[in-house]
């Protein structure tokens, strides 16, 4: 079997899924859910409930505040405590509603049954009822950055979608929350796929999965069978794969031109794996995005598992879960260790694009001494986007901004490759983070005169 | 012998030729200056810091002449020079230079280790601005001094340093000259440029935390939590709170020391004021001279 591949650069960091063959278990309500305003890319939620205010699982809690935002949902019944500010992964405070949990009590409006809906069951549902169903459901993107869904299934009018990639690749390590989702509800996101495709009306889509998860590859292969209009492209091992525009190149072969354009500029419209299951929930379920599937791990955690976790639910209720915090000192990181945000609380809640929560032990963690960059061009070679980043981090340290928007520091995807290869530990995404901001904001200020 | 004149005649030839293009350019598109620009300049300390809001003293000796040929250089200052050399200049330009109140940065935190606790360990590069960027830095407090210096960096004049004790950088008032580049250097803007005052006395809330109370509080022991008794008690209309935030305006502040007295946290500092003696201390004076 030929595996398909991203061509430029890559690395292939030490796997330690350790929680993959680990049922997915449902993680107990908190006492207190939290839940920020902001869990999305675009425009915070407004919060439409009040202190005393009783809600049910599944009420409207906050309404998107425009339309590149998504409504936030209870995912927890009992009384809201306040409508306060919360510490959130970056460490600042946040606008967040909380709400004292108070039994289990669920909208009736939920169909919570296990029975599988089928397209072919609701002939009713046209594009613009599922990307409607979709947009009321407050689903975005479960991979991590968040975009709200219903923005990338209405594509700019210049363009047209020929096909849906879903992202199941989870190359970052650790990370085993989607392969879970995928054994366990294969048939829940091939139903899901069918009615993204309908909701772009295109009739092909890829579901691109890593080789080190041959049971989802067989799982999927023949839950598709049947379809023949979805196809499982098996992937070479490679982070970063996971990128948008990775994923594009590895099962299309169609290179994404830099920013702004964006992948359904070459036909591709990606969503994640953990997306489609949402949306199938959302449209057939009638289900708000409430509850995520999220790994908790790390080598020193002494039981690595996969929650379904209530949003709101805080990162150490779920560490505890797993047998607590190893002793001494350690890094928790919302998300993986490659891209995750290192949290400088355990009370920051699992939020809708929180995939993982991965604890390195201090030594693991700990970056080593900085030396003098050897002009090796290891970084040159990983770089998926082509860079240079031995020169873009030196020019950002330098604040030269003009040569870095002539090297296209705007095309960095922050994916660290460059960081993780250097032999010098050089801070090279530290510094092409900081200089691709304010590069950014340039852009845009000129942009607006 | 006959290459070498050859080659002499041509190379002279045309080093002639060029000296007539330049002489002719040189003449035909003169750029007049005015000859006070470059007399300005020279009394201008040359720092070239930016702290006049021009790009180097040249941008200001241009605006200075230019100001006076259309009647006013209000509005024009150099704080480094001060005084002295904005009088200078205004001699040469046969104007008078309005009189500003000399500023001084001062730092609006004081999150020690005591008063501010570390609750967690930044591994990154370590600048302010990075820190900044990657989240709410080591300590509870997201508004609060990250002390990694990038104001000492910015200051040309060796007048801000980060002391090893606190970790927070404090501002040599001889050496300041008010430039204003380590306001702009740093990412929370906690060091603001203020009036030196009577006597080089002030009074100004030492936090920028815009968290609600019992948040800044649990941060940090000396944050202000917006509790409004200096806002109560003063009866100038000097202090502001907005975003859970006092703010003491200079420009009203009497320096009646009434706020100071009466903050909960000690979020509002005097500086530079004469120790006042209670009793306790007036013994141990005469203790002392005994």
């Amino acid at each position: 079997m030929k595996l398909h591949t991203f061509s430029k650069g890559g690395v292939h960091p030490k796997e330690y899924k350790l929680s993959h063959d680990i049922a997915t278990i449902k993680a107990e309500l908190p006492k207190v859910a939290i839940f920020p305003l902001s869990q999305h890319i675009g425009a915070p939620a407004k919060a439409v409930v009040k202190r005393g205010d009783k809600v049910k699982v599944g009420t409207l809690i906050a309404d998107a505040g425009g339309f590149v935002s998504a409504p936030l949902y209870s995912s927890v019944s009992g009384t809201i405590a306040k409508v306060d500010t919360a510490i959130d992964a970056t460490g600042y405070q946040v606008p967040a509603i909380y709400i004292n949990v108070e039994g289990d009590d669920w909208e009736d409006a939920i169909d919570r049954s296990a029975t599988l809906e089928t397209l072919a069951n609701h002939p009713e549902l046209d594009a613009e009822e599922i990307i409607k169903r979709v947009k009321n459901a407050g689903v975005t993107g479960m991979g991590g950055a968040g975009f709200p869904t219903h923005v990338k299934l209405m594509p700019p009018k210049d363009t047209s979608a020929e096909c849906v990639i879903i992202n199941a690749v989870e190359c970052e390590p650790y990370i085993t929350s989607d392969y879970r989702l995928m054994m366990e509800h294969a048939d829940e996101i091939v139903v899901g796929v069918e009615l993204l495709m309908k909701a772009v009306s295109v009739d092909k889509a890829y579901i691109g999965i890593e080789e080190n998860k041959p049971e989802a590859i067989t799982l999927m292969s023949e839950k598709t069978a049947a379809n023949g209009r979805i196809k499982v492209v098996p992937l070479k091992q490679k982070y970063p794969q996971g990128g948008e525009k990775q994923l594009v190149e590895a099962v299309t072969g169609r290179q994404v031109p830099a920013p702004p354009a964006l992948p359904v500029h070459v036909g591709a419209i990606v969503q994640n794996v953990g997306t489609a299951f949402a949306v199938y929930q959302a449209v057939m379920k009638k289900k708000p995005l409430f509850e995520r599937y999220t790994t908790v791990t790390g080598r020193q955690i002494d039981h690595p598992c996969n929650f379904l976790a209530r949003m709101g639910t805080p990162f150490s209720q779920l560490i505890e879960a797993c047998g607590g915090m190893p002793e001494g000192d350690n890094k928790v990181l919302a998300g993986g260790p490659m891209m995750g945000k290192a949290v400088i609380s355990l009370d920051v809640p699992v939020c809708k694009g929180t995939n993982s929560i991965t604890v390195l032990s201090g030594a693991d963690a700990r970056r080593k001494q900085s030396e003098p960059c050897i002009r090796c061009g290891k970084c040159v070679s990983v770089c998926p986007m082509g860079l240079e980043p031995y020169l873009i981090a030196t020019f950002s340290s330098l604040q030269r901004f003009d040569e870095l928007e002539k090297e296209s520091i705007t095309n960095c995807i922050s994916c660290g490759s460059c960081q993780y290869t250097c032999p010098a530990h050089r801070p090279l995404l530290d510094n092409i983070v900081q200089g691709k901001a304010v590069v950014m904001e340039m852009i845009k200020s000129r942009n607006k005169k | 012998m006959n290459f070498i004149l050859i080659a002499v005649i041509t190379l002279g030839a045309i080093a002639l030729a060029s000296a007539i293009v330049l002489y002719v350019v040189s003449k035909r598109f003169a750029v007049e200056e005015d000859p006070r620009i470059g007399e300005v300049l020279e009394v201008l300390p040359g720092a070239n810091c930016g702290g006049c809001g021009f790009a180097g003293c040249s941008g200001m000796a241009g605006a200075l002449v230019k100001g006076a040929d259309n009647g006013s250089i209000d509005g024009l200052n150099c704080p480094v020079g001060g005084p002295e050399v904005m009088g200078h200049v205004a001699d040469l330009l046969e104007m008078t230079a309005a009189s500003v109140d000399p500023m001084v940065a001062v730092v609006r935190c004081n999150g020690t280790c005591e008063n501010r606790s570390r609750v967690a360990e930044y591994d990154g590069v370590r600048t302010c601005k990075a820190m900044h960027m990657s989240g709410a830095g080591e300590t509870g407090c997201g508004f609060g001094c990250l002390g990694c210096g990038d104001c000492v960096e910015a200051c040309q004049f060796d007048a801000i340093h980060i002391n090893p004790d606190t970790m927070l950088p404090e501002v040599d008032e001889e050496k300041c000259t008010s430039c204003g580049a380590c306001v702009k250097a740093c990412p929370r803007t906690i060091i603001e440029l203020r009036q030196k005052g009577d006597n080089n006395r002030r009074i100004y809330v030492q936090c920028v935390n815009k968290d609600k109370g019992p948040v800044a509080r649990k941060a940090c022991s000396v944050a202000c939590i917006a509790c409004s008794k200096c806002l109560k008690v003063c009866e100038f209309d000097a202090i502001t709170i907005e975003n859970n935030l006092s703010y003491i305006d200079f420009e009203k502040c009497t320096l009646c020391s009434k706020c100071v007295d009466l903050c909960p946290t000690g979020s509002i500092v005097k500086v530079n004021f004469p120790v006042t003696e209670s009793i306790s201390s007036v013994k141990e004076i005469k203790e002392a001279i005994q």
